[in-house]
């Protein structure tokens, strides 16, 4: 929430990003709420470095954070306004507030209880910003790409999660071997029937039943309403085991640390959604029919436009879906004769693919440039299994940023070993289109590379513009090639025109050519928050995994059975997160993972280190030893850490008191990583 | 004395390795076995031994690889590097490629019976499966946009990542209960829903029979899958019987394994219709799953567009797997598979593009439960729309010299194939049919109506042409829509016929 104290473009002339009439009334709120910590932040930097006495300042910090904890859970989203009767507004035409009423606002007129209910509405799917301070820029500060290092448990978590895993597939199989024998009807479908083999293998369907089974509750939790700042969840119960869920038909408003709403433009109001309905109006819900028929219209040729511009590439082409566009693409570039080189933990579109194309394929480990080049210097000199005939092509496939991972490809060195060994490149952008670079651009505008280095940029649109479908950015040759061979552009339904200008619209705000500014602070809030979510999670004394710019956080949980206890820890805290486990991770990295967006303010991300503070220390989750970073401040400064110093000290582990964490993290991101 | 410690040494470990031996279970059933089979037979036991010191040494043998390394120098490989010069990422694009690049219209505005290019002209559009014109519906466009309003565009995530949403379970909910199946699952995209399907059940191994002219996605589907195909002659109930005996009695000694049949209700290559009675009873006879590809029938056969299984009076549940389309016809997007609670289930966790893929944006989900509603209230839209096929193809199938109709007659999708007597006096290779039918379309929309050619499949790359296995039989393709009056159809048709007559009788 904004406090028009700390905020020092609230009443100056200089163009503002949050609306000062907004911060007028978040100030009136102010007053009627239990004062939230951000809102002290004042008192608590002086308070932090002036004369108080350390145990008074924590007694305090705690009081507030606790209040804050307190009033979020009671009212997730922004509380409903009364009308304020003395408002001290200002007149503004603001250009980046898609909420408010167009009409500008005198002096001493509130809003009216309907505009307050649409900003409450607007602000659960999109916070505002706090202060200027949280904002900052995601860029590669340039030197050598370091993968990040991975911190791990003391022996006994992994002994005891290997253990876990021998319990539970022990448990399976006795309950298995029981069931078979007296409860049949249960096991009808793993069985021959009536001369019919069974449908999945009992073997496969092991791990389903036995494992997954248990924890079905934090899986597929349906929803409602728009996955924004906010989720709304159905709730439901379970009586048999999570086999059958029942609907209690009622609903739980939660942080949402889940949806790929990287940029926050899932939101069912501001321009985007406007933009939608006007379309929708005009030119209908779909266009029946695929895009080499007649599916081809003004909006697909503006948005192929305004993509390959977004992505600096001189030709683009959309599809309905992301998964296809991947599964359509490999088989018009390679075949036979060719050769994959994909990243181990690719994604399973990018493997669809592949296999599709008839070319052989070989996998490096995950983000391991060494191991590429030695493969490719294997493939390259040996040619062709048998005859030993050179290939024709190889294709190299990595994503810009690993879903599940939270870890970048290293684009500088292979554009370096493309020079060199003369292979083509493909990246999927699915999840760093708009989330990383300082223009929001993907790993090409985060490294500072020419986007024309690379032969295939692919992306999806359903991640950072709250839309749906797939992109591929080439050579205006290549695309036309693709445009004819390409399954899904010759069979697949065309996107439809409210997804089109979704699409379209997004990438206007995001480039500044719809409400300047607006984009930028986009952008600029969601790298803060990732990096501030990031660095809270690593002093809290987390293991968390990936680069320090990804929005994508995962943090380990290691044994199966605290997947749950984490996902319901969170549910009762009202914070909606994603766990995930073998077999989408190692057997033995269970985790949880958090997507930080745009829309998330810095109150929420307080709230959701609380909430994992206090899971963290009821579940054991603290296992960092301090290898990756977070360590206390005193113990070495920022200049020795840049300087490589680090490792000549003995690590600690970090446990920092979530009230220092608070305090610092502004400060710390950005005195760590702005240039 | 060296020596004898030695000796010692061995019959100390012979014994104790006896004793072992001996100490195992079952080790006294292989002591005799192989006693008796001694004395019955010496040679088959040297036989046995040499069998399984032969398969100790296949176990034990280095990683099994294709092809053997040839081990190079570091200067060599570097050599190699800068030797390697690879083709180009795409080959140049051929001529009927370049004209179809060109020629691709592009329409300006809304899609609808009378469609804006952008050339300026507005022409009658037959391209479009906009059947019962749902696109110009105003009660549609306010619903979508209340969901819209409710629920934003895309829901940002995988339907098993909190991106199920309410509405998705009531379209999957109208999909069951129109088909009369205990359940049923949106996928985000109709094309690649089947493809997905298909692996998610049968894997290598196993075995599927299926349709020769079955469309792409089912191909690609069966491909990923692995498993073993054998095609039987299109719609041809004989034949696939047979094939079905043949695959019994081959798989009669073997592990049971998943056997399917897959083929499509209206076939989107061809236009007719699979005679589904005949096929069910063949697949219970048989033993066999069926698998039915109702993307092209869904929302257009049957008295309220419930498909196939409406029209030729089968229980829904008869079928495995119903697999059906949410675009075209029905305006929105997605597909779906209709089937069992078992079988939906399992495909939540292991259907790729379903649990790898965002879900259905919300108000496509629930355009699609409207129109399906409005079918099923309104059974006059069909019938409206069935009057309007029946004009169109009086223009078209009996008058016309040189080409007729292979779509089944409820089939709004007209498939338009040369006549073989056609093709044989006039010489035409494939090539030269594409190439004809293209004249045909861009002749007819000089006069005002657009209309499209069937798509051949993309072949692999790198495939030999002999190897690329079934294209479909080059056509046009008329969609008919009952956006427009008889009148309107009719004139429309006419249009078509003549564009086909003058371009053929063009050609020498
Ligand atoms: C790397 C990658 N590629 C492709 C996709 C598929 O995109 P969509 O959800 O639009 O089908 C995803 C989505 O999860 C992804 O992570």
């Amino acid at each position: 929430m904004p406090a028009r104290s700390i905020n020092p473009f609230a009443t100056s002339s200089t163009p503002v990003i949050s609306s000062p009439s907004l911060d007028a009334i978040n100030e009136k709120r102010d007053r009627e709420q239990p004062r939230r910590t951000s809102f002290t932040k004042g008192n608590k930097f002086t308070a932090l470095f002036g004369g108080a006495s350390p145990k008074a300042r924590d007694a305090a910090l705690r009081e507030a954070i606790v209040a804050q904890q307190q009033a979020l859970l009671n009212s997730p989203s922004p509380p409903q306004l009364v009308a304020p009767i003395s408002l001290p507004s200002i007149s503004v035409t603001n250009p980046t507030n898609e909420k408010m009423p167009t009409e500008p606002k005198t002096l001493f007129q509130p809003p009216s209880p309907e505009d307050a209910r649409l900003l409450a509405k607007a602000h659960a799917q999109f916070g505002p910003l706090g202060s200027q301070s949280h904002r900052c820029v995601s860029q590669f500060p340039g030197g050598e790409f370091a993968e990040p290092i991975e911190d791990e448990p003391p022996y006994y978590y992994l002994f005891t999660t290997y253990i876990s895993y021998l319990i539970l597939i022990f448990f399976g199989h006795v309950r298995d071997f029981f069931g078979k024998r007296f409860r049949r009807q249960h096991y009808s479908h793993l069985a021959e029937r009536d001369g019919y083999a069974p449908l999945n293998s009992d073997f496969d369907n092991f791990y389903t039943r036995r494992l997954k089974m248990r924890i079905n509750d934090c899986f597929s939790r349906p929803t409602t309403g728009v996955p924004g700042r906010y989720i709304t969840l159905l709730d439901r119960t379970s009586n048999d085991g999570n086999h059958t869920f029942k609907f209690t038909g009622t609903t739980t408003e939660t942080l949402n640390l889940s949806s790929y709403n990287y940029l926050g433009f899932a939101q069912s109001m501001g321009p985007c959604a406007d933009a939608a309905e006007a379309v929708v109006r005009k030119y209908g819900i779909s266009s029946v029919s695929p895009r080499s028929d007649s599916g081809t219209t003004d909006l697909s040729v503006e948005v192929e436009d305004l993509v390959a511009k977004f992505i600096g590439k001189p030709a683009s082409m959309v599809f309905s879906m992301g998964y296809v566009t991947n599964a359509t693409t490999f088989p018009t570039l390679v075949g036979k004769g060719c050769l994959i080189i994909s990243d181990e933990l690719n994604h399973s579109s990018i493997r669809f693919g592949s296999r599709l194309s008839g070319a052989m394929i070989e996998m490096f480990k995950h983000n391991d440039m060494h191991d590429l080049e030695r493969k490719l210097r294997e493939v390259i000199s040996q040619g062709q299994p048998r005859t030993h005939r050179p290939w024709k092509k190889i294709l190299v496939a990595v994503e810009g940023l690993y879903s599940m991972e939270g870890t970048m490809c290293n684009l500088p060195v292979l554009v370096e070993l493309k020079k060199k060994y003369k292979f083509n490149l493909f990246v999927d952008e699915a999840h760093s289109v708009g989330a990383l670079g300082p223009k929001g651009r993907g790993v090409c505008d985060y490294f500072g590379i020419d986007p024309a280095e690379i032969d295939i940029l692919m992306g999806t649109f359903t991640k950072s513009f709250g839309a749906n479908g797939g992109y591929i950015a080439a050579e205006k040759s290549i695309i036309d090639k693709l445009r004819v061979q390409n399954a899904g552009m010759l069979f697949a339904e065309s996107p439809t025109p409210p997804v089109l200008v979704q699409i379209a619209s997004s990438l206007r705000l995001i480039t500044g050519e719809l409400s300047p500014g607006q984009g930028a602070e986009r952008l600029q809030r969601l790298a803060f928050n990732s990096r501030y979510l990031r660095l809270g999670l690593k002093r809290l004394g987390f293991i968390v995994y990936g680069h320090d710019d990804s929005p994508i956080i995962p943090l380990l949980l290691y044994n199966p059975a605290k997947m749950p206890a984490f996902s319901h820890e969170m549910l009762k805290r009202k914070i909606s997160v994603v766990v995930v486990g073998y077999p989408a991770t190692p057997l033995v990295s269970s985790r949880a993972r958090f997507c930080v967006s745009a829309a998330h303010t810095k109150d929420d991300l307080d709230r959701t280190l609380a909430a994992c503070d206090e899971a963290g220390e009821l579940l054991q989750l603290k296992f960092s030893s301090g290898v990756a970073g977070g360590a206390m401040p005193e113990e070495f400064t920022l200049q020795e850490e840049k300087d490589g110093l680090r490792e000549q000290k003995p690590v600690t582990p970090p446990r920092w008191k979530l009230e220092d964490v608070i305090a610092r993290g502004v400060e710390d991101v950005q005195g760590s990583v702005l240039p | 004395m060296d020596f004898n410690g030695a000796q010692g040494t061995v019959v100390r470990l012979f014994n104790d390795a006896n004793a072992q031996f001996h100490k195992m279970p079952g080790s006294a059933i292989i002591l005799r076995y192989i006693k008796s089979s001694y004395q019955d037979d010496p040679v088959r036991s040297a036989i046995e031994l040499f069998l399984f010191l032969f398969a100790v040494r296949y176990l034990l043998a280095p990683t099994y690889s294709t092809h053997k390394k040839v081990a190079l120098r570091e200067e060599e490989i570097d050599e190699l590097v800068d030797d390697w010069t690879p083709e180009p990422l795409v080959a140049a694009q051929t001529p009927l490629e370049e004209m179809e690049n060109e020629k691709r219209p592009v329409i300006v505005g809304p899609t609808g019976p009378k469609s804006k290019l952008s050339n300026g002209r507005t022409v009658t559009n037959l391209a479009s499966y906009n059947f019962y014109n749902f696109i110009a519906n105003e009660t549609l466009k306010e619903k979508a946009i209340q969901t819209l309003r409710t629920y934003g565009v895309g829901p940002c995530g995988p339907p098993g990542f909190y991106g199920t949403q309410d509405v998705h379970i009531k379209t999957e909910h109208d999909v069951a209960a129109a088909l009369g199946t205990p359940a049923c699952i949106i996928y985000a995209q109709s094309f690649s829903t089947i493809s997905s399907v298909i692996p998610s059940f049968s894997k290598r191994g196993d075995i599927i029979v299926a349709d020769k002219a079955v469309n792409f996605p089912i191909r690609k589907g069966i491909q990923i899958s692995r498993s073993t195909v054998r095609w039987y002659e299109h719609n041809d109930m004989e034949d696939l019987e047979r094939v079905l005996q043949k695959v019994v009695k081959e798989q009669a000694k073997k592990p049971l394994t998943r056997r399917f049949i897959i083929t499509e209700g209206l076939f989107e290559n061809i236009g007719d219709v699979v005679n589904l009675p005949k096929i069910i009873e063949l697949k219970l006879k048989y033993k066999f799953r069926l698998i039915l590809d109702e993307t092209w029938s869904y929302g257009v056969l049957g008295r309220s567009g419930r498909g196939v299984t409406e029209a030729q009076n089968v229980d829904g549940t008869e079928v495995d797997m119903i697999i059906g389309s949410l675009s075209g016809p029905l305006c929105a997007a997605g597909g779906f598979c209709a089937a069992n609670e078992e079988v939906v289930e399992h495909q939540r966790i292991s259907s790729a593009s379903y649990t790898y893929s965002a879900a259905l944006p919300a108000l496509l989900s629930t355009t699609a439960s409207e129109t399906m509603a409005l079918l099923q209230e309104q059974p006059e839209i069909i019938t409206s729309l069935r009057d309007n096929i029946t004009s169109m193809r009086a223009q078209l199938d009996p008058r016309s010299d040189w080409v007729n109709c292979t779509s089944a007659v409820d089939n709004p999708i007209m498939l338009l194939v040369l006549k073989p007597e056609v093709v044989a006096s006039k010489d035409l290779s494939y090539l030269d049919q594409h190439q004809l039918f293209q004249d045909v379309v861009d002749e007819c929309l000089a006069n005002g109506v657009l209309i499209t050619r069937l798509k051949s499949m993309p072949v692999d790359l790198g495939i030999h042409p002999r190897d690329q296995g079934w294209q479909p039989t080059p056509a046009l393709k008329v969609c008919v829509t009952n956006g427009l009056t008889k009148k309107e159809t009719e004139k429309a048709g006419i249009v078509i016929r003549h564009a086909i007559t003058k371009v053929i009788t063009r050609r020498k």
